[in-house]
């Protein structure tokens, strides 16, 4: 692990126990947490030196974004980091606050209202990114109508908008666009899964080591073995998933390996979930148990932004779509 | 934990600059082959097919310059490996030679031993094939019971091996066998030995798969006296050397590109027949997805292999992946098939998928089978 990926995952290990997670889930001030990241200046790692950043590229931040899923980070660190780089990019000056991205739940109704259901991180977020109707904006969060609360300690929320506020900031489509900002929604969703999954498998590991049954640890039954070895068949390619999605010239994700990446952590992060709450038992579901902190993580976020089948789908239109090229081409293209 | 992390690695430059020469060679060799001969790919045999990859320069291309090869290393063959099992092309005759055969004889061979095999395994002129299992032993290689004995002449063997691929085309097989102790001994006491198949008391009895093909045999060792100097590596060693080439046979592209024909086929009829339905999208994203990730995974794996390390684990973990991909891909696309009734299926098309659908368990049963990479991953968890 580099010096960076360190320092912050201390500060995590510091500034986001468990009892912090829990206590922000629970409507409480998650402030002090998000100015200590913003104070410690991981916020900006992908803006530029001379514009007060890290100058880290994307596949840099990778093991940072990486560690948030581990530590179950209730605010959106991975999502306002990649949105500054993104927005920067897109020549757009970068506000303060926290920012949420809204995938393809983000619409214009016909009454022409603004909405956003079901946005991670919805509850704790300044801004939400997202492409209503046809235009690209950010919208401010404190003057929509918010529902949350779908589950306890949920950090999902329905965002309403009745017109566009004056604070809305527009961002103008590039000539080429690269990535829309449904697919940075994805794209940021797949190292927080990514690393969730991880530390979902690592608790099945200990705790598997440890619970005895029938006179032996449980991890030494075969059926309890493979059911570990096929979670980490996926937790490994999870993680490569979350780190290709990441390599990324200009900061700005390939809106194909965003698709990927989405598809395969999301269906990834079931399979994770399930089997770690089977080898956990009745503990599992407790509230006293962390391994919910994660496991609720790993099914919002799959489901936030697009599951398994709208990305699948989406790429498999873009795929059929193309007029040239094999299948070889379409796969060698998304692994340049 | 001791299995490795797997980062993202990309082929280098150079090596990646071997796929266009090989693309347009392929073009013209073979996509005049119907589409169910091409997804037999490294099933399929064609001697002459691998001398033109010989003469070209595209066989050995992890071996010394001094022995034939063109000591390229891990990438550039699996570009071109990359780009022969998507075309479909005929690469059974050379195939196992040149992924393990060779470079097994490179790291545990003897310079004679060297000099003789790898200029002739570059050429395209010595086959090899493996001999693993026996009818008693599967999965539990321990218990293999075919057994050398070494006396003045050299290695008295008899036994036999079966499920062996390519055995009927093959120069060479090389064998695990127990040279020493017996089976209460396990690991102990097994060697490898290169035999030529051409001698004396060898039976070579090719065996119908359900599909008609005849890519198997059952070979047969009746008092074959193999010279002394058959031993590969070390006596008594045979296990050691048979898990050091593992990484090598588990991780590559050809655990991944089984099924590649027939999505290459149905792509082409997607583009050519259109439909409102979602159900060949999601199959089709969910094909694509997997394989792109698992493309790197495999890549990944072979950036430790380029660097000299021997990632057994990482490759077993990628295997049991990819097979089930290669496994999913006839099911998922003969439903969509029958999910869009209305569309003509071209028979060539049928007859890739029914061919796959027969072979595909197969998959996971060939280079170790799926419940022996769990255990092996298990043991990288240090669950057992």
């Amino acid at each position: 692990m580099d010096m960076f990926t360190e320092a912050l995952e201390r500060i995590f290990q510091e500034c986001a126990t468990t009892a912090v997670i829990r206590r922000i889930e629970a409507g409480g001030s998650h402030a002090e947490l998000w100015s200590d990241i913003v104070a410690s200046g991981y916020m900006d790692v992908l803006l530029p030196e001379n514009e007060g950043g890290a100058g880290m590229t994307l596949g840099d931040a990778f093991s940072l974004f990486m560690l948030a899923g581990k530590y179950a980070l209730p605010v959106p660190f991975v999502q306002t980091a990649m949105a500054r780089g993104w927005l920067r990019a897109h020549g757009q000056a970068v506000p303060q606050g926290a920012i949420a991205i809204a995938g393809p739940e983000a619409h214009r109704s016909n009454a022409n209202c603004l909405q956003a259901a079901g946005v991670a991180y919805g509850t704790v977020a300044d801004w939400v990114l997202g492409e209503f109707g046809d235009v690209w904006m950010m919208l401010p969060c404190d003057v929509a109508v918010k529902e949350a609360g779908e589950s306890r300690g949920s950090q999902m929320a329905d965002l309403c908008w009745s017109s566009v506020p004056t604070e809305a900031v527009v961002i103008e489509k590039p000539e080429t666009i690269a990535c829309t900002p449904t697919q940075l929604a994805a794209a940021a969703l797949a190292p927080l899964l990514a690393g969730a999954a991880r530390q979902a498998l690592d608790m099945t590991l200990a705790y598997t080591a440890q619970r005895k049954q029938f006179g032996r640890a449980i991890m030494q039954f075969q059926s309890v073995q493979t059911q570990i070895s096929i979670m980490a068949e996926r937790v490994w390619a999870m993680r490569m998933a979350a780190q290709l999605v990441c390599h990324a010239p200009n900061n700005v994700p390939s809106g194909r390996l965003a698709a990927i990446a989405k598809a395969r952590c999301s269906e990834a992060a079931v399979t994770v979930a399930d089997s770690a709450h089977a080898l956990h038992g009745a503990i599992g579901i407790t509230e006293e148990c962390d391994l919910q902190l994660y496991t609720r993580r790993l099914r919002e976020w799959r489901r936030a932004s697009g599951t398994e089948t709208w990305w699948a789908c989406y790429l498999g239109q873009d795929v059929i779509s193309e007029t040239r090229g094999t299948a070889l081409d379409y796969i060698l293209s998304c692994s340049k | 934990m001791t299995i490795d992390t797997l980062d993202l690695a990309f082929i280098p430059e150079q090596d990646e600059a071997l796929r266009g020469p090989v693309r347009a060679f392929l073009r013209d060799a073979v996509s005049g082959l119907p589409a169910n001969l091409r997804a037999r790919s490294w099933m399929g045999f064609d001697a002459d097919f691998s001398r033109k990859l010989a003469d070209r320069g595209w066989l050995g291309l992890t071996l010394p310059k001094k022995y034939g090869g063109a000591e390229r290393g891990p990438f550039a063959r699996f570009v071109i490996s990359e780009e022969l099992l998507a075309a479909g092309a005929p690469v059974s005759a050379h195939w196992i030679a040149d992924r393990q055969s060779g470079p097994l004889i490179l790291k545990y061979g003897t310079e004679a031993q060297k000099q003789f095999y790898l200029p002739r395994i570059s050429r395209a002129e010595a086959f090899f094939c493996i001999g693993m299992s026996e009818p008693g032993s599967g999965s539990d290689l321990a218990s293999i019971r075919t057994r050398a004995v070494r006396n003045a002449g050299g290695w008295l063997l008899n036994g036999s091996k079966i499920w062996t691929t390519n055995a009927q085309h093959s120069h060479y097989m090389i064998a695990l066998v127990r040279t020493s102790g017996g089976q209460e001994d396990r690991y102990q006491g097994l060697s490898q030995l290169i035999i030529d198949l051409s001698l004396p008391g060898v039976t070579v009895r090719p065996i119908e798969d359900m599909s008609g093909d005849a890519h198997f045999s059952e070979v047969f060792f009746d008092n074959v006296l193999c010279p002394m100097d058959a031993l590969i590596g070390e006596e008594g060693n045979g296990w050691a050397q048979v898990n050091a080439e593992l990484a090598f046979e588990r991780s590559g592209p050809e655990r991944l590109y089984s099924s590649m024909v027939l999505v290459e086929s149905w792509l082409t009829h997607c583009r050519g027949n259109p439909s409102q339905g979602s159900a060949r999208l999601e199959a089709m994203g969910n094909i694509i997805s997997w394989l792109t990730v698992l493309r790197s995974l495999s890549i990944a794996v072979t950036a430790k292999l380029a660097r000299g390390e021997s990632p057994a684990i990482e490759a077993s973990l990628v295997k049991d992946m990819a097979t089930e991909i290669e496994q999913a891909i006839p099911r998922l696309i003969a439903d969509v098939i029958g999910a869009e009734p209305q569309i003509v299926t071209p028979p060539d098309l049928r007859r890739v998928v029914a061919y796959l659908e027969q072979l595909a368990p197969s998959f996971s049963l060939r280079g170790g089978t799926r419940e022996i990479m769990r255990g092996i991953i298990a043991r990288g968890l240090n669950l057992r």
